[in-house]
């Protein structure tokens, strides 16, 4: 059983890969047809050997390692080709390859008749690939392979439209800021290979004790420094909203649903080194509860469909963070898989709409769908509905859960930041529904003229993250701190903090955030539905602050003119400090060589080369064929050089004789 | 002394001449096909014999293998030893490897003077295989110096540029000028040894032979200055920053070919690694020295990648990327443990694959384009979608994306480095940032966007001669990114070895001063 189980888990990754290198190599012989069932095909294979694997794990609560070959080695060091599946990684191999293989079948329908229709599936299934192994890996090497490999693929389908010279750049830029996170990641494994010997987790964690708390603070920020990157989280969030440059189903899958949840599967896997460091906890905590507030005030104001969706996404995002700050991994994990489920919903949703506009994405240009777009409007409100946190749905079990355990350990603050960030979501969540739903319609008459429903091999996918984010809550997390997921994780994360929460406290927290949620949607109802006129009002009142937001705060122009034109600039000082100072110095000494040369010339001419003339003549004579050709130096070089090895031989040979 | 396995057959003699004799036979050659084909039969042999070595090489062994030794001047000790351990041996089919790319490049771009083109590429060959497999300091000198004049001639007859016959120039003297010190050096260890054997009635009163060097202890103070003497002529050639400014104008004005094997094969830096390290390992362990050197090694870094994202053109963006690679080797080799010398000197080969692969694909752009100026780019992942993929596969070997070769060997490095001094490690790493920077701001800017309005539409995709170069360089960055254990297992032994004398050294110094002093 174990050797199948074994087996199994090593062709979780292998089938999207053998699928990779078909479409990739052979993609371009054979026809969308078989490319695009190969692609989803294999996903599907993979979620269902996750699903054995999955069962044995929940039924022996055994974790499985799995040593594919050796790969790195030398000295003391040896790092496997290995896996390791334990709970959390099959909480995370669920979500990645059950939404995964959702939004592959999604993409058949979306995709249609684009170009480069191989190109896409083949990013998409190396994706799938690079995402498992991040979190399949039993050592920080593996995992920092496949924590790389998406961003290799978020580069590429970021790109996707590579022509387009707004992809390009986003594309460029989302790679080089995860290359900053990376940098920090790569650090934190130096550090964990030198206090520890080794990289893989098992050995690893068993001998963290041993760690002193300045270490293990280091090595926390380290790998935090990681995470922010790759999760879009303060100040390493810029590319996430430029991301969205990608085809939908590309940001739903990689830039909601998966990739940007890898610095929280990090983090909750090195919570041991995490829980060593009380500062470290801190800073995590502070970075996710002001990304959350942060994120969510921009949302409020943008005007892009899919802009807003991805600062919902930076701001969610922040909850986890938080959660994990404040040692309520469980919960952040639980909000992982929610969030997965209703942000992949509502960005799929948002697809279907642009489908549906032929390619609009302003919010501004739109309305009065809900009607046209019957099916895809439900869907995107039951999506609305599981984000903005109102019962009985995913979202709020999982956020309230973050909530109430920063509330009961003590957060105050933590706690108000995550209470306003849930007022804003529900808010600009609602104002999405409403302006690109309800009332009349803004659409210019040809757009008009086109809406139509997706195709049912899009809707289909989006029924079953319906259904999803409608009871996932329920039967992952309830009773809050009880849920299923507690048991199941408890294995790897242990059962948290301890708090003294009483039911009626309990309760009431979940009546506060019923609240919260509901006053953000009578805020959007009542500016959007019933009285457009004072929202103008207020961005006319507000227009310094609108405007702010509106900018995302100039963080990006703040960042080019602080870092990168600085750089720039200096590059070019040293390019001329390189041709000018460097090389002027080198040619200053050929200078100084010449006045020497022009005195070694003449003895060259009328010393060495008399002599050798002597002995070249007979040479000369034969390579008159090669002087025609331009070469008959050639063998003038060459015989002063032997001439000069034996002169200095005999040089050596007399000094030593002395 | 190092173990040695005595070769039944002398093969490293006929990968050693091969190239040469073949440059000669060419000579009676009139046929320009005849000349490329048979040019590129010679090659092909050539690999099949790299091959066959490395495939018969005993991995995870010290030992000096394929040994050949006869005496060559024996009044002064000097002698034609050929060897190959786990430290050269890569090198030996790295070099074979790149050569035959090389001709298959130039098949069709280099039309005129094609058979002397030919030679002096053969003529190349054999004097790099010497580099790579003189184990007499002297012998390595002769084939050290005599690579100068093939080279010297490819630049300046067969260059594209108009400052040529300058870069020709340049890099000759800049080159010959390190030599000068570094024969000095290698007199001294001569001198050193017959002082030491005579105080020991040794038979042998000199030697330049490497592994008889290695048997006698060096004072530190002479060691110091063998050691600068010696980098000097390693770091002229790397070439370590900053004695740098030869390689973007070589690299740019010469050929493609030259420029392949000039950045593909990192001959400087294989001359500490194979001397200086283990020759001299008190002075390569001193504090002054390693500070001095890994200093100059992070501002190559940094320096480097600052200089590559401000170049407009590919072959210098290429050069001064190939400084800051460089930065990282030298880095790894003087963190002087085990990871750092194992990944550097998986560096090199790497670099070999992706370096020089990234001047290919400079090649081919220059045979669509006759520049390599981002003038004349823009938005060509439409026209020649293999070409830029194919630039982008080889791109990301370079900067270390894993799943490559590039980043297990700059994984092992900066390890190493860490392990050494933190700062150090820390420092170096930034450069893993500046590298993504440089060349995903010039990709973006040459493949992607809207097609530039220098881009000639007639434009083609890569041709089969391309295809197989980029498919083959493509094979071997992926073998060794995912499976590198049968690189590893080579230079196990050797690495091992290298870091025992590293470390028992100073005890080994110790006794002698304390014999010294009694």
């Amino acid at each position: 059983m174990s050797d199948t189980i074994d087996l199994l888990i090593k062709l979780i990754p292998l089938f999207p890969l053998m699928a990779v290198v078909a479409n990739g190599v052979f993609g371009h012989r054979y026809s969308h047809e078989l490319a695009h069932r190969l692609a989803w095909g294999s996903v599907g294979l993979s979620f269902l050997c996750t699903l054995v694997v999955f069962a044995d794990v929940l039924r022996t609560g055994a974790s499985h390692e799995v040593v594919v070959y050796r790969w790195i080695f030398g000295g003391e060091l040896t790092i496997n080709f290995a896996y390791l599946v334990d709970s959390l990684t099959c909480a995370w191999l669920l979500v990645v390859t059950g939404v995964g293989f959702l939004i592959h079948v999604y993409s058949v329908g979306y995709m249609h008749g684009e170009e480069g229709f191989t190109r896409f599936f083949t990013y998409m299934n190396l994706f799938m690939v690079s995402m498992l192994l991040l979190v399949m890996g039993n050592n920080y090497l593996v995992l920092f392979i496949g924590w790389e490999g998406v961003g290799l693929c978020s580069y590429l389908l970021i790109g996707y439209y590579y022509d387009k010279v707004s992809a390009a750049k986003a594309a460029s830029k989302a790679f080089v800021v995860n290359r900053i996170g990376d940098a920090g990641f790569l650090l934190a494994i130096f550090l964990v290979f030198v206090n520890f010997r080794t990289l893989d987790y098992t050995k690893v964690f068993a001998q963290v004790g041993q760690l002193s708390p300045e270490m293990a603070t280091a090595i926390a920020l380290c790998l935090l420094v990681g995470a922010v990157g790759k999760s879009a989280q303060l100040p390493l969030h810029t590319w996430l909203p430029d991301a969205m440059e990608g085809p939908t189903p590309v940001s739903a899958l990689i830039h909601a649903a998966t990739m940007v949840t890898a610095g929280v599967y990090m983090i909750v896997r090195n919570h041991v080194i995490f829980d060593l460091s009380p500062f470290a906890m801190a800073v995590v905590a502070v970075v996710g509860g002001g990304t959350a507030l942060f994120a969510a005030t921009i949302g409020l104001v943008q005007t892009d469909i899919k802009r807003v969706l991805a600062y919902s996404t930076v701001s969610q995002l922040g909850y986890m963070f938080l959660g994990c700050g404040i040692g309520a991994y469980t919960a952040s994990v639980f909000h992982v898989m929610t969030h997965a489920f209703f942000k992949a919903l509502l960005f799929l949703s948002a697809g279907s709409v642009i489908h549906a506009l032929s390619g609009e994405q302003d919010i501004q240009k739109m309305g009065g769908l809900s009607k046209r777009i019957p099916w895809t409007h439900r869907l995107f409100l039951i999506g609305t509905i599981a984000i903005a946190g109102l019962p009985p749905l995913a979202g709020f079990w999982s956020k309230d859960e973050i909530m109430a355990h920063a509330f009961n350990t003590h957060h105050y603050l933590l706690y108000s930041l995550a209470a306003a960030g849930a007022l804003m979501t529900s808010f600009y969540m609602f104002r999405l529904t409403y302006l690109t739903f309800y009332g009349s319609s803004r659409m210019d008459h040809h757009t008009e003229e086109h809406v139509h429903e997706s195709p049912m091999v899009m809707i289909a996918p989006l029924m079953v993250l319906a259904f999803l984010s409608g009871v996932g809550g329920l039967v992952l997390g309830f009773p809050p701190e009880q849920g299923w997921l507690h048991g199941f994780l408890a294995p790897v994360v242990g059962t948290g903090v301890e708090h003294e929460a009483t039911g009626g406290m309990t309760i009431l927290l979940m009546g506060v955030a019923i609240v919260i949620a509901l006053m953000g949607w009578g805020l959007a109802h009542f500016l959007y539905a019933v009285s457009p006129v004072t929202a103008d009002g207020w961005v006319e009142k507000f227009s310094g602050l609108y405007r702010l937001l509106l900018n995302k705060y100039y963080i990006d122009e703040v960042y080019d003119l602080l870092v990168v034109e600085p750089l720039k600039r200096l590059g070019m000082i040293l390019d001329w400090f390189d041709r000018t100072i460097i090389d002027g110095v080198v040619r200053g000494v050929g200078h100084l060589a010449d006045w020497g040369a022009s005195g070694s010339t003449w003895v060259e001419k009328y010393i060495v080369y008399a002599g050798l003339n002597v002995i070249g003549y007979g040479n000369h004579l034969a390579a008159r064929e090669g002087r025609k050709m331009q070469s008959g130096m050639v063998h003038h070089y060459a015989a002063i050089i032997v001439a000069g090895l034996f002169l200095l031989a005999l040089v050596v040979q007399l000094v030593v004789q002395m | 002394m190092l173990e040695e396995l005595t070769a039944v057959f002398p093969i490293l003699s006929c990968i050693l001449f091969l190239p040469v004799v073949g440059a000669i036979v060419l000579w009676f050659v009139d046929d320009e096909d005849t000349v490329r084909s048979s040019t590129l039969t010679i090659a092909l042999v050539e690999l099949a014999l790299s091959v066959f070595v490395l495939l018969r090489f005993v991995p995870e062994s010290a030992a000096m293998q394929f040994a050949e030794r006869v005496q060559w001047i024996p009044a002064l000790g000097i002698s034609y030893h050929l060897a190959v351990d786990g430290i050269s041996v890569l090198f030996v089919g790295l070099t074979a490897f790149l050569t035959v790319l090389v001709v298959v490049y130039s098949w069709d771009t280099i039309r005129h003077q094609v058979k002397l083109y030919m030679m002096c590429l053969l003529a190349l060959e054999t004097t790099t295989m010497g580099v790579f497999l003189s184990l007499d300091l002297i012998l390595f000198f002769v084939f050290w110096e005599l690579m100068l004049i093939p080279s010297y001639f490819m630049i300046k007859l067969w260059g594209g540029g108009a400052e040529r016959h300058y870069a020709a120039l340049k890099f000759v003297i800049y080159t010959l000028l390190g030599s000068v010190f570094m024969l000095v050096g290698i007199a001294l260890l001569d001198i050193n040894y017959h002082q030491w054997a005579s105080l020991h009635h040794s038979d042998h009163a000199y030697s330049f032979d490497l592994l008889e060097l290695l048997t006698v202890p060096i004072p530190i103070g002479q060691q110091i200055l063998i050691f600068w003497l010696m980098f000097l002529g390693f770091a002229f050639k790397a070439p370590v920053f900053p004695f740098h400014t030869w390689l973007p104008d070589a690299l740019l004005e010469g050929p493609i070919g030259m420029a392949v094997v000039l950045a593909g094969l990192k001959l400087g830096t294989f001359g500490f690694i194979r001397f200086s390290i283990p020759l001299l390992p008190d002075a390569s362990k001193s504090d002054t020295v390693v500070m001095v050197v890994v200093v100059l090694g992070l501002c190559a870094i940094l320096y480097g990648a600052w200089m590559a994202l401000v170049q407009s053109d590919f072959r210098r963006l290429l050069a001064y990327s190939s400084v800051s690679h460089l930065g990282f080797v030298v880095v790894g080799l003087f963190a002087l443990n085990y990871q750092g010398l194992q990944g550097s000197l998986l560096t090199m080969i790497n670099l070999g694959f992706s370096t020089a692969g990234l001047f290919f694909i400079a090649g081919f752009l220059y045979s669509r384009q006759q520049t390599t100026q981002l003038a004349a780019f823009g938005g060509m992942a439409r026209q020649v979608p293999l070409l830029a993929t194919f630039f982008l596969i080889i791109g990301l070997a370079s900067i270390g994306l894993p799943g490559t070769n590039g980043f297990v060997g700059e994984f092992l490095i900066l390890l190493g480095a860490f392990e050494a001094k933190w700062w150090v490690g820390s420092v170096a790493v930034l450069g893993v940032i500046f590298g993504a920077a440089y060349f995903l701001w010039y990709y973006e800017r040459s493949m992607l966007g809207p097609l530039g309005s220098a881009v000639k539409s007639t434009m083609s995709d890569l041709q089969l001669r391309e295809m197989v170069i980029a498919v083959s360089l493509s094979i071997m960055i992926l073998w060794i990114g995912l499976y590198p254990s049968p690189f590893l297992r080579i230079m196990n032994g050797s690495v091992q070895a290298l870091v025992d004398r590293l470390h028992q050294e100073k005890t080994a110094a110790l006794d002698n001063s304390v014999t010294e002093g009694r």
